[in-house]
Order: C-alpha cells, then sequence, then structure tokens
C-alpha cells in the first residue's frame, strides 16, 4: 500500500484504500505512507482524523450509517437509531465486540427523497421503517 | 409553469450504463462542435449565454473559464465538483446516475475550453456507489474515440462537507485537510498545485453541451436579467412528492413546492441547505433566482408540527461540526450558536442570548475565511427576521414547549 504513494497526492486515496481493505489505518501503515508522501508522522494523522470515513481505530467488517439531518430527522431518524441499538447492541460511536458492526451518525447523505436514510457500508436504504431493521441487519454477516 | 427540462434531459430516457445508448440522443455531438471551434470562441458562447454556477454561489461560468484560459503557464485543470453535501440536496447524485454520460461531455468540452491538461470528478464518499457507474462512462467514453486522450480522474471525498467549498475540495485532492483557503490568489490564477483551475459544479458542466448544440442566445433567452436558464431543485421534507424537479429561473417557489411536490401545510422552507435562507410560507411567491433566494437548489419543507428552534438548533450543529477548524469566526462562532440554541430549545435563554446571536451573526458573515462561515448565521439571522416569536416564547420564564 505505501509502495502506492509516490508523493504527498496520493496520501488520501492511499487512506482510503487502507480503510477499505483493513477497516481502519494502523499506525505501522501510518507511519510507511508520511515516510512515502514525505511528511510527518503527525501531518499524515491530521489528514487521517480530518475525514469522517477514515478511522484510526479498528471499525467493523460492516458500517451502519444513519443520516441525522433534518430532512430524515424529521422523518423519523431518531426511531431508527432506537431500532438500531435494540438490533445491534451497540450506541452511535461503537463497535460491536465480535467485529461485525460499527454504528455511527452521519451528516446528509444525498438521499432526502427517501428519507428517513441509511447506508450499510456503500449500499443506500431508504424509507425505512423500524420493524424493518433487524431483517435488514440479517443481511449484513 | 411546467418543468424545463434541459438540464435532466436524458434522464430516464437513457440507460446510463451504455455509450450506445447515450448516441442515439446525440450524445458526443456537442463535444464534436466544440472541438471544432477555437477554444476562445467556446469561451464567448458560455459568456454569453450568461452561464452561472449552479453549486450554490452563481459565478458567472464563462468569465471563470476565461480567466483561467488567460492565465499564464501550459499545466490547467479541470475539476467537476460532485461533493454535493449541503442539507437536501441531492440533483447532482440524481444527475450523475442517470445521465453520467453528458457529465463526461461536459468535462471534456471544458477541458478543450480552458486548455486542461487533465480533469477531474470529486466524487463525495456517500456517492461512492455511484464511482463505478462514473467510472465504466469514463472508459467508454474513452475507448469509444470520443475523449481524444483527455484524461479525467475520479476522487472520492472521504466523508466532510467543506471539501464541496472549492478551495478545501483541492486542498483534499492535493492530500491534505479539506480546509478552505485564503482568496485571492482564487483558482484561475492558482488553483490545483498551484496551477490555473476550474471548478465547476456537476450541474453547472450539464449546461454546456446545450449551450453550445442550440447557442447562447437560446439560452440567454430562458429565465431572468440575472439568472439564464433553469435550475434543477431537489425537494424533500413535508412534501407528497419529494425529488428532482427542473425549472426556469424565475419560477415561484409555489410552483415548486406546492404545485410540483405537493406540499403539505407548509409553514417554513429552507432553500439552499443549513447555509441557505429561511422563509415562512407567506413567501410563497418569492421568485427563484439569483437575485431573490437560490442556494444550491435543496429545498426542504417544514410543517407547522416542526419547531422552529430544533429546525435551527439542528442547522447549527450540522455547521458546527463540519467547519474545517482553520478560521476562528467559524470554528468558534458556530459552537458558541450551538450552546446559544440549546439553551432556546430547554427553555433558558434570556434576552440577553438574543443579543449575542445577533453580534455573532454580523462577525461571522463579515469575517470566516470560507462561505461555510460566512453563511453559517443565515438561518438563525432569517428565523430571527420572520419567526421571532419562535425564540421569544422560549425565553426564561415562558413555559416549556410551546412551539410557534
Amino acid at each position: 500500500m505505501a509502495a502506492k504513494v509516490k508523493a504527498r497526492e496520493d496520501l488520501l486515496t492511499a487512506l482510503e484504500l487502507a480503510q477499505r481493505e483493513l477497516g481502519h489505518i494502523p499506525r505501522s501503515l501510518m507511519i510507511e505512507l508520511a515516510t512515502a508522501a514525505g511528511i510527518s508522522v503527525g501531518e499524515a494523522y491530521g489528514v487521517a482524523s480530518f475525514y469522517s470515513f477514515l478511522s484510526i481505530r479498528p471499525l467493523g467488517r460492516h458500517i451502519i450509517r444513519v443520516c441525522k439531518s433534518l430532512p430524515c430527522h424529521i422523518k423519523g431518524a431518531e426511531s431508527l437509531i432506537d431500532s438500531i441499538e435494540r438490533a445491534s447492541g451497540l450506541k452511535p460511536g461503537e463497535t460491536s465486540p465480535d467485529g461485525r458492526f460499527s454504528f455511527q451518525l452521519v451528516n446528509c447523505i444525498g438521499a432526502c427523497d427517501g428519507s428517513p436514510a441509511i447506508m450499510i457500508d456503500d449500499d443506500l436504504h431508504t424509507g425505512l421503517s423500524p420493524e424493518s431493521i433487524p431483517a435488514l441487519l440479517e443481511r449484513y454477516r | 409553469m411546467p418543468e424545463q427540462r434541459i438540464v435532466l434531459h436524458n434522464c430516464g430516457a437513457v440507460d446510463p450504463q451504455s455509450l450506445d445508448s447515450f448516441l442515439r440522443r446525440d450524445g458526443f455531438e456537442a463535444l464534436k462542435k466544440a472541438r471544432a471551434m477555437a477554444p476562445d470562441r467556446v469561451i464567448e458562447e458560455v459568456k454569453a449565454s450568461g452561464l452561472r454556477g449552479r453549486g450554490g454561489a452563481g459565478f458567472p461560468c464563462g468569465a471563470k473559464w476565461e480567466l483561467t484560459r488567460k492565465s499564464t503557464g501550459n499545466q490547467k485543470y479541470i475539476i467537476c465538483n460532485a461533493d454535493e453535501g449541503e442539507v437536501g440536496t441531492f440533483k447532482d447524485r440524481h444527475i450523475i446516475q442517470n445521465d453520467p454520460f453528458s457529465l463526461v461531455e461536459a468535462i471534456a468540452i471544458a477541458g478543450h475550453a480552458i486548455g486542461a491538461v487533465k480533469g477531474f470528478i470529486y466524487l463525495r464518499a456517500e456517492y461512492r456507489r455511484l464511482h463505478r457507474l462514473l467510472e465504466s462512462a469514463i472508459e467508454q467514453s474513452k475507448k469509444g474515440g470520443f475523449l481524444d486522450n483527455f484524461d479525467i480522474e475520479i476522487r472520492d471525498g472521504a466523508g466532510a462537507y467543506i471539501c464541496g467549498e472549492e478551495s478545501a475540495l483541492m486542498d483534499s485532492i492535493e492530500g491534505r485537510r479539506g480546509e478552505a483557503r485564503f482568496k485571492p490568489p482564487f483558482p484561475p490564477t492558482s488553483g490545483l498545485w498551484g496551477k490555473p483551475t476550474v471548478i465547476n459544479n456537476v450541474e453547472t458542466l450539464m449546461n454546456v453541451p446545450p449551450i453550445i448544440q442550440r447557442g447562447a442566445a437560446w439560452f440567454s433567452g430562458i429565465g431572468t436579467e440575472r439568472s439564464k436558464g433553469t435550475k434543477v431543485f431537489s425537494v424533500a421534507g413535508d412534501v407528497e412528492r419529494p425529488g428532482v424537479y427542473e425549472l426556469v429561473m424565475g419560477s415561484r417557489l409555489r410552483e415548486l413546492v406546492v404545485d410540483l411536490a405537493r406540499a403539505e401545510g407548509p409553514n417554513l422552507i429552507q432553500i439552499g441547505g443549513a447555509t441557505g435562507h429561511i422563509v415562512p410560507a407567506s413567501m410563497m411567491d418569492t421568485p427563484l433566482a439569483f437575485e431573490n433566494l437560490l442556494g444550491a437548489g435543496g429545498v426542504t419543507v417544514f410543517n407547522s408540527n416542526r419547531d422552529v428552534i430544533d429546525i435551527v438548533l439542528h442547522t447549527m450543529e450540522f455547521l458546527a461540526e463540519e467547519s474545517c477548524g482553520k478560521c476562528t469566526p467559524c470554528r468558534e462562532g458556530t459552537a458558541v450558536m450551538v450552546g446559544i440554541m440549546e439553551k432556546f430549545a430547554s427553555g433558558e435563554a434570556t434576552e440577553r442570548d438574543i443579543s449575542s446571536l445577533e453580534v455573532l451573526c454580523s462577525t461571522m458573515a463579515a469575517s470566516s475565511l470560507c462561505g461555510l462561515g460566512q453563511a453559517a448565521p443565515t438561518a438563525v439571522t432569517d428565523t430571527l427576521q420572520h419567526f421571532r416569536n419562535a425564540y421569544e416564547s422560549r425565553l426564561k420564564g415562558k413555559p416549556v414547549g410551546v412551539k410557534s
């Protein structure tokens, strides 16, 4: 992965790749990428910690992202959040001990015409009811 | 007025995965025509059309291209801003998922006009599911010989609203934190890696092929004095028919929100997302144009059951979270405003808090580094003007839970 970084401009792409393949950006990789990019580890850390889709701590195999912005908020995002908490045993910000799910609240994902909307990994799920949550989560092992 | 589909003319009528389907609807004819024109001639046409940016700022597109073309240096870039992160905005998503080939064509025309060595599409992380579709459109166009060695690369965002701001977007492509830059210099002079760069919104670019095909005179004959053409809107919230609609500039808010989207007892409308204006339903006849109210096109409708203070609090929370942190007025100001709005939500606010909000609003608007901080006070300013009693009924001493 560090081999793909030849200059500073390759850093974000490399971090995104690491996130997709490893589920997070481990410290050892951060150091390698920083060296390859010709910047300090602190600066590389600064980039990784800025973006909400990147994580320096391990995330679950599947990331549940519930939109909490206004158009979803008024259409029942809160009850989806409750339902996901019950079905997964996780509060927003947490990752399951068995590494299956991470649960996050995010800002507008551009799916307001199907609110309340959530993403699981790259998949968009719209028009959800609290009752539909358990079956939906079952699809992601 | 019914919709007029210029930008959206292929959406639903073309197979977004098929080059042949696109070609059968005159795909790449505009690019062929543009390539046969001198680049300066293409720029003249875009200038004469009156096309202004569709990402919210409304800067004249032709002028931006001309400045970039005239900048010294032969390494220039065209960037398509597909970071659509403004709350309630999904019109670029709709365009990308339904007509990606037109976008590729438009970027190639822009590249020809400014003399770009390369094009980028900055695609927000939340639209990653569209990456493959867009990449396939680029690949098929290349294989079909339509791009003539012009390279277009997709760069993925990683979840940061501020990267929709052009200078933060460039910093992001450069492998940095997405922070706004001090301007001047502006991108046409010094942009990506310090080179002359055009950053255009998806919808802005989508207007270019029709302008080339049908001419600037045709385009400038549509719309108002200072807002030419059409605008694509995404409507959501308390409406029966949320979705994407394209109207001639200057159409009334009522036509969009009531006639097309079928608003259900509208009370408050937020036009342009978290940094957008807020109007009461009594202003339903306001024209949608740069000279009146516009934004990037996200329109959220709230009925009278929705709490005005809650709407403003949510808006400020969004902005405080998404602030890049570089400049003090925005970083600190948004956080303080959230704190004050929370006091209103819990019935703990005082008259002094209203004055504090007003001072913060004018300070942030005047001194923030970029559009996020400059426009962050808008929801507060507008609701203090149009929904003042929502604040006054929540002052300490009044019973909590009184909505207005």
